[in-house]
């Protein structure tokens, strides 16, 4: 294993950030850390990069505090705020960076990986903001690091460079580095991970492989009001999760036209029917929205 | 210790500074100017204080750059690249956290000599300047060393100064304790008021300790000023620690 967060809890100024949370990062795969803005990714991305200390739990990287020169010296980073000294070339910025480390990449290498070869002698304050992206790309892998911290990484490029950037990606995953994405792209984390990880509210509210999260976006929710009870309605073929709200009972499912078909046969009177198509989008916010009220989703993994 | 990347920090640190002309212009052509101006054409060779006005001068506009280098170096710098994140990404990096501060030391160090040179080849060339070997010596190393407080000084005004009113908030600081610690015009010369605060202030200190080099000055001991920037040393690095600590608990310092 290569970093972990156990039971990790971090509040300031009487806000809880993060709670009570767990993660393993492993070798070789990427873990995506998905959820709304100020659903606490950033600051669980700090809390592992030892930037910030738990109010509770332990963080550990390599087996190490995340803080200790060791850890650091194998974990590259690219942090959603930074922005980097305008005056030097890009060339300047990876050849220091490159310093930090054992035994970093040549500095050719890594341009060429983050697809700025061309850009060397450039400076920082001359490139457009896609490019910038890929600067910052460049000094997280210069120092051949065993664990990539991407903090939103694809923000700002087109869909060209995104794929690339993807591309880059899978290549360093293939050659056995752990990966920490953070992202509003569902799609991003879908191409990419191993393991998606949803939080809202500083806890993460499902954690699955991305199969397992299309499988649920793959899903339609269906509304109406009946009779029924939640129990005979959990017993039904193809029904995944059964909520009820006051007078509306809401359905997943991945065969809507089956359950649908099956409601209107058992419930003469059910009315005010409603059938929506999820998309991961839609899944994403109905997990993040559910907190609290969690429903029992059948497909694996999501608690 | 990896020695190559304090190098080359220190390196791309001056790099960075000197071709940002906001900070080089400044930092550089300001006190070699106010120099020429108040210090050469307003008779260099006349007699002041136990020496001259242009000898006087010289040692007074070189603690005013040295001073400003050092200040705008750290306060400035430190402010805005806490306020980029960049200051965040360095600390999540491998990079020994000396290095950062070492090398912004260096920096105003260099710059601090760049200033010292260009205004004594003035005094010498443009204001009949003469001083014995020793006397150079002893007054270039007294202005370099005297860079470190007001690195210190600085390093405390990044932590709490904002990105954007940081240039702002050095230069009201700077420029009337300049003004006030004689720097402008000779400390001889001020009303009784402005004296008895200039005497509290930091480059105060460093400007007294140049013009005991030089044969002026307002002649008490030398340790009763070093131990008075050690003073602002240390209250500066503690201010500075005060800072970086709230820092950690910020998500974005």
């Amino acid at each position: 294993m290569v970093g972990e967060l156990r039971g990790v809890t971090k509040r300031f100024r009487g806000i809880t950030a993060v709670d009570g949370v767990d993660l393993r990062l492993e070798a070789g795969k990427v873990t995506a850390l998905l959820g709304p803005n100020g659903a606490g990714k950033t600051t669980t991305v700090r809390l592992m990069l030892g930037l910030t200390r738990p109010t509770s739990g332990t963080v550990r990287l390599f087996g190490e505090d995340p803080t200790a020169p060791a850890a650091r010296q194998r974990t590259g980073v690219m942090l959603q705020v930074a922005n980097v000294p305008e005056t030097l070339r890009v060339r300047e910025h990876v050849h220091l960076f490159c310093s930090y480390y054992p035994s970093p990449m040549t500095e050719d290498a890594a341009l060429a990986a983050a697809g700025i070869g061309s850009l060397a002698n450039r400076k920082y304050g001359e490139l457009s903001s896609g490019q910038k992206q890929r600067v910052h790309f460049a000094l997280a892998i210069c120092g051949n690091p065993d664990l990539l911290f991407l903090d939103e990484p694809t923000v700002g490029l087109d869909v060209e460079s995104r794929r690339a950037f993807w591309q880059e990606v899978r290549a360093l995953v293939s050659r056995g580095r752990a990966i920490l994405l953070t992202t509003h792209y569902l799609e991003e984390a879908d191409a990419l991970a191993d393991r998606v990880v949803v939080m809202n509210q500083g806890a993460i509210v499902a954690e699955g492989a991305p199969h397992e999260m299309k499988q649920l976006a793959a899903s339609r929710r269906i509304r109406c009001a009946t009779s029924l009870t939640v129990d005979r309605l959990q017993a039904m073929p193809a029904v995944a999760s059964v909520r009820r709200d006051g007078a509306t009972t809401e359905l997943l499912t991945n065969d809507a036209e089956r359950v649908t078909r099956d409601l209107l046969i058992a419930d003469a009177t059910l009315s005010g029917l409603e059938v929506t198509g999820a998309g991961l989008e839609e899944a994403f916010l109905a997990l993040t929205s559910a907190r609290g009220q969690q429903s029992n989703v059948g497909a694996g993994g999501v608690r | 210790m990896n020695v190559r990347c304090y190098a080359l920090e220190a390196k791309y640190e001056f790099l960075k500074h000197l071709r940002m002309p906001a900070y080089a212009i400044p930092s550089i052509v300001f006190p070699v100017m106010f120099y020429l101006l108040f210090g050469v054409m307003f008779g260099g060779a006349r007699p002041t204080a136990g020496t001259t006005v242009g000898t006087y001068m010289m040692a007074t506009y070189s603690t005013f750059g040295v001073i400003g280098a050092a200040l705008f170096g750290f306060g400035v710098g430190i402010a805005v690249e806490r306020g980029q994140g960049w200051m965040t990404l360095k600390r999540a990096t491998p990079m020994p956290p000396m290095a950062y501060f070492a090398a912004k030391v260096a920096m105003a160090v260099l710059f601090g000599t760049i200033i010292i040179t260009l205004i004594s080849a003035t005094g010498v060339m443009l204001a009949g300047v003469r001083l014995s070997a020793g006397q150079w010596l002893a007054l270039s190393a007294t202005l370099i060393a005297g860079a470190v407080p007001f690195c210190a000084i600085g390093l405390a005004l990044g932590y709490f100064a904002g990105p954007n009113s940081s240039v702002a908030i050095v230069n009201m600081i700077f420029m009337p304790t300049a003004f006030a610690s004689g720097l402008w015009i000779p400390f001889e010369m001020l009303p009784p008021v402005v004296k008895s605060i200039g005497e509290l202030l930091p480059p105060y200190h460093l400007a007294q300790l140049a013009l005991r080099v030089i044969g002026s000055g307002m002649g008490a001991p030398a340790w009763t000023h070093v131990l008075a920037l050690v003073g602002f040393t240390l209250a500066g690095l503690g201010l500075a620690w005060i800072g970086y600590r709230r820092d950690e608990d910020q998500t974005w310092g």
